[in-house]
């Protein structure tokens, strides 16, 4: 009989939190961290914090699969010997889904923990949770060393996102189909959480769902906050990151409005840990309240961003606007670009460039 | 050690394994900005200043926390580099509202430094916390918010080194901000090594250099100085040079050029320190602990922290006091002075000092100090006044009264212990004790909890050692396994004091802790003033002891 981890090897199986990251290489990292420590102990969190706007399958899967996603846990807690699980929760999920929740990991090694408000965007980033979970500020670590080494209390820990744990017991059984779930919204005709083959293509996806649009758009892909922006020339590959597809009608907002949103979202999100993010996301927000923005400045901020910045999420502030920039205002015909500040955004853009 | 070779802007380095890409560039004289580096502390990596490129890889990385690879191609000076050290440098001018004019940082700020190296535009951002508060602690540290770059050195020095946890960053983002603790457990000890991590002045000293300066020029006061040896030695590095005690000479020059009238050291303060102590330890019950009270932040922490210990304290009042309270009496009598008529500046490697002397118990029927200074004040004064240290004219160290009196260990940890033993052995025996200790390079090594053994007049005694309050654990748990035991709060003892010269790093405690080695020569402390005596024939008990 295979282990666990062969299983999972075999299935193919990667993180579902957005780094696409193989689950057994994780899984078999933290076994040998413990070996090579000498270390009898570890943990193992299950992360259901879903700050990002725009996903909202986590809490779809905790809703129907529960027991799956406990059960995924378990087989991982078992497999490493963990002292503990934390189903490391987002609190209106916690307050919807308590009761339940506690039946199931009731006689398990299992606790739930509540990630606090003001944790927010951040608080979702693995190593941010460790610390939430340790009762420190919610930001993240220095890395090396990663989680796998050096977790939870200094042990190592398991960090995985509550759809890989469902697919964990998945293929567990035997029933492991190779789909994902993806979360449809925006201007979407049929709005909600799909699953659906993981090789889809996000045109297929979109067709598939009955929301393919019957006029211009773009998608934001993975997230409405750090998610890649992509014209309707680009869906022939497959959504990435925590998989959702947000549909934007062209023309309905101004270049200006989107950035505003992104900028903001971020702005208020920063952990305030490091000069590039908290700083520059305060700068960004700055130069798009001001009447005549620096937009010079601007992408120079967001280059800062993408090349400086502490974690991963400062460094995907700069995704969704250059991504809008060259897939969506650069594209557009000469005609289309109807004032002044369009202009103006793809000069100092192509200066950068 | 594993060597490994790499290249930092096309030259080839090689550097030991292990060693972060700053270290290895630092060592082959690569200049590498770093704000909120510290190597008192881990990595934050958080300024993000350091930051350099490095081929293969997508984003920077910052040079503090990763380490040199072989074959790794290294460039501190990219465009990308530039782009992103310079924007991170100039939205942290936009957090810290420049007061230069007035800043005793102003010489040892690292921002300054840097805008002024890469030329950059101080004014690219708008200030943004210009209604920050500023946070008084006590009497000896202000936490400035309107020049703070959230770098969090403060807070590793406060709980990391300290273990005090009295700092803390509350808020999140842009509104995040260093805070006195709400937990009022957590006391300030006023240890101020904050401060002395704080790379651009926000947290600093409650200056008292003003109010010298004006009693100095308002003149028709005798206005005494007095400079402790572990401060002497280290104002010459605020003028970028070396720990030393070839400066001495030219120091007091700028202080009597400065218009300090008498200028002692703290040779004899330290003797009556020393003495007191030894008088208790020959008196004490075989099962009773004698524990030093001459550091102030150590005497805060156990009032603090450990109230049970108060009493177990020694009733000596620290050095700079006792040396005070004999100056306003004794000696004012001595030289013809009203004491009324004199002011006594201590210069002290030290904050805790500052509040110290606003104390009930020390300011009661006269100021004995009526004002503290650290090295870095007293340096920036010499600066102010456009001394060239240099150049100055070299004086002699005045003395209080006769005497050949000589304890340069004192500030060091382990020279109080070695002092007190000393004396004792003479009150004892009157003889020499060649051989105090065994292993006299641990006695005063720079180790942060030291036990040792002392022979003493044929009895083994047992010392415990702490320089870092962060260290004090052991001691507290089992206090009665000792005879004797010596605290200074600060890591490395006075040589790492909160008021120190700027920057203070393991490598400086130890070129000053090697300065005060040097001056040590062959004498052992020797009470030749009988100076117990003295005390009590002059009426000065009052003064010493708390």
């Amino acid at each position: 009989m295979s282990s666990i981890l062969d299983k999972i090897k075999e299935a193919g199986l990667v993180g579902r939190g957005g780094a696409s990251f193989p689950t057994w290489k994780k899984m078999s990292s933290v076994a040998k961290a413990m070996e090579d420590k000498g270390l009898n102990k570890c943990f193992v969190v299950c992360n259901v914090s879903e700050g990002e706007p725009g996903v909202k399958k986590d809490k779809y899967i905790l809703e129907r699969y529960g027991a799956r996603v406990i059960d995924g846990m378990n087989l991982a807690i078992e497999f490493l010997g963990a002292r503990q699980g934390f189903l490391y929760i987002n609190h209106h999920y916690h307050k919807e889904l308590a009761k339940k929740l506690e039946g199931l990991v009731h006689g398990t090694r299992i606790e739930i923990f509540v990630k606090p408000v003001e944790a927010g965007y951040i608080g979702g980033e693995e190593s941010t949770a460790i610390n939430v979970i340790e009762g420190k500020k919610a930001e993240p670590r220095l890395r090396p060393p990663f989680p796998v080494e050096k977790g939870l209390w200094g042990f190592p820990t398991l960090v995985n996102n509550v759809e890989t744990f469902y697919n964990v017991s998945l293929v567990n059984s035997g029933e492991y189909k190779k789909t994902r779930f993806y979360t449809i919204g925006g201007q979407a005709n049929n709005e909600g959480v799909f699953e659906l083959p993981e090789d889809y293509t996000i045109e297929k996806v979109l067709r598939q769902t009955d929301n393919y649009p019957d006029f211009p758009f773009f998608v934001q892909v993975g997230g409405d906050g750090s998610g890649e922006i992509l014209n309707d020339k680009l869906l022939e590959k497959c959504a990435g990151g925590a998989g959702s597809i947000t549909i934007h009608k062209i023309g309905k907002e101004k270049p200006k409005d989107l950035f505003r949103n992104w900028t903001f979202f971020f702005y208020s999100e920063s952990c305030g840990q490091c000069t590039a993010c908290r700083e520059g996301t305060y700068r960004l927000h700055e130069i798009i309240e001001s009447d005549k923005p620096d937009w010079r400045m601007f992408f120079d901020l967001l280059l800062n961003l993408k090349d400086s910045a502490f974690c991963g999420l400062g460094a995907v502030v700069p995704t969704p606007i250059f991504s809008y920039l060259d897939n969506v205002l650069c594209k557009f015909n000469e005609a289309d670009i109807d004032n002044a500040e369009m202009k103006e955004i793809i000069e100092a853009y192509k200066k950068i460039k | 050690m594993n060597k490994i070779t790499l290249k930092i802007n096309d030259r080839e380095i090689i550097t030991n394994e292990g060693r972060t890409i700053m270290e290895a560039a630092l060592e082959n004289d690569i200049f590498v900005p770093a704000l909120c580096e510290h190597p008192d502390f881990p990595h934050k990596a958080n300024c993000r200043v350091c930051v350099v490129e490095i081929d293969g890889r997508k984003a920077l990385a910052t040079s503090c926390s990763t380490l040199a690879e072989e074959g790794m191609v290294v460039r501190t000076d990219s465009e990308r580099v530039k782009r992103s050290r310079n924007l991170n440098l100039e939205m942290m001018f936009a957090e810290h509202i420049e007061k230069c004019a007035t800043c005793i940082w102003r010489v040892n700020c690292r921002l300054l430094d840097l805008a002024e190296r890469y030329k950059i535009l101080i004014t690219t951002f708008k200030d943004r916390k210009a209604n920050r508060k500023t946070y008084k602690l006590c009497h000896s540290i202000e936490i400035d918010g309107t020049q703070c770059i959230d770098c969090r050195n403060c807070i590793d020095a406060c709980s990391k080194m300290q273990k005090i946890n009295h700092l803390e960053v509350k808020g999140k983002g842009v509104n995040q901000e260093i805070v006195p603790s709400e937990d009022k457990k957590n006391i300030c000890i006023d240890c101020g090594q904050c401060a002395l991590h704080c790379p651009v002045g926000s947290a600093q000293e409650q200056s008292s250099w003003e109010e010298v300066e004006k009693v100095l020029k308002d003149g028709g006061k005798t206005v005494v100085l007095q400079i402790s040896l572990a401060a002497l030695s280290s104002v010459g590095e605020e003028f970028k040079e070396e720990a030393t005690n070839d400066l001495f000479d030219k120091i007091i020059g700028a202080a009597k050029k400065l218009g300090f009238k008498y200028i002692f050291n703290d040779n004899l303060p330290n003797l009556i320190t020393a003495s007191k102590l030894a008088e208790q330890i020959s008196e004490k019950a075989i099962d009773e602990t004698v524990i030093t009270s001459s550091c102030p932040a150590w005497v805060k922490y156990v009032e603090s922290y450990h109230p049970e210990f108060k009493d177990r304290l020694s009733r000596v009042k620290s050095p700079h006091i006792v040396a005070g309270g004999v100056i306003k009496t004794h000696w004012a009598k001595k030289t013809g002075l009203d004491r009324n008529d004199i002011v006594v500046v201590s210069v002290l490697p030290c904050t805790a000092a500052k509040c110290e002397i606003k104390r009930d118990d020390i300011n009661n029927d006269l100021n004995p100090v009526d004002h503290v200074l650290t090295v870095r004040e007293f340096a920036w004064m010499i600066k102010k006044n456009r001394l060239e240290l240099q150049k100055m004219e070299p004086a002699e160290m005045d003395l209080m009264f006769e005497s050949t009196v000589k304890a340069p260990m004192f500030c060091a940890s382990g020279g109080e212990t070695e002092a007190v033993f000393s004396v004792a052995t003479y009150l004892s025996n009157g003889k020499k004790n060649d051989k105090l200790v065994q292993d006299e390079k641990l006695l005063f090594s720079l180790r942060g909890f030291k036990e040792v053994d002392i022979e003493y007049a044929g009895i083994r005694m047992r010392a415990a050692i702490v320089n870092g309050i962060g260290n004090i654990g052991k001691v507290l748990k089992e206090p009665e396994k000792y005879d004797f035991i010596e605290v200074r709060a600060c890591p490395g003892g006075c040589v790492g004091g909160g008021g120190q010269a700027f920057p203070t790093t393991a490598k400086s405690r130890k070129t000053r802790l090697d300065v005060l080695k040097k001056m040590k020569g062959g004498d052992i402390l020797k009470p030749d003033l009988e100076i117990l005596d003295w005390i009590k024939e002059n009426g000065l008990e009052d003064k010493i002891l708390y």
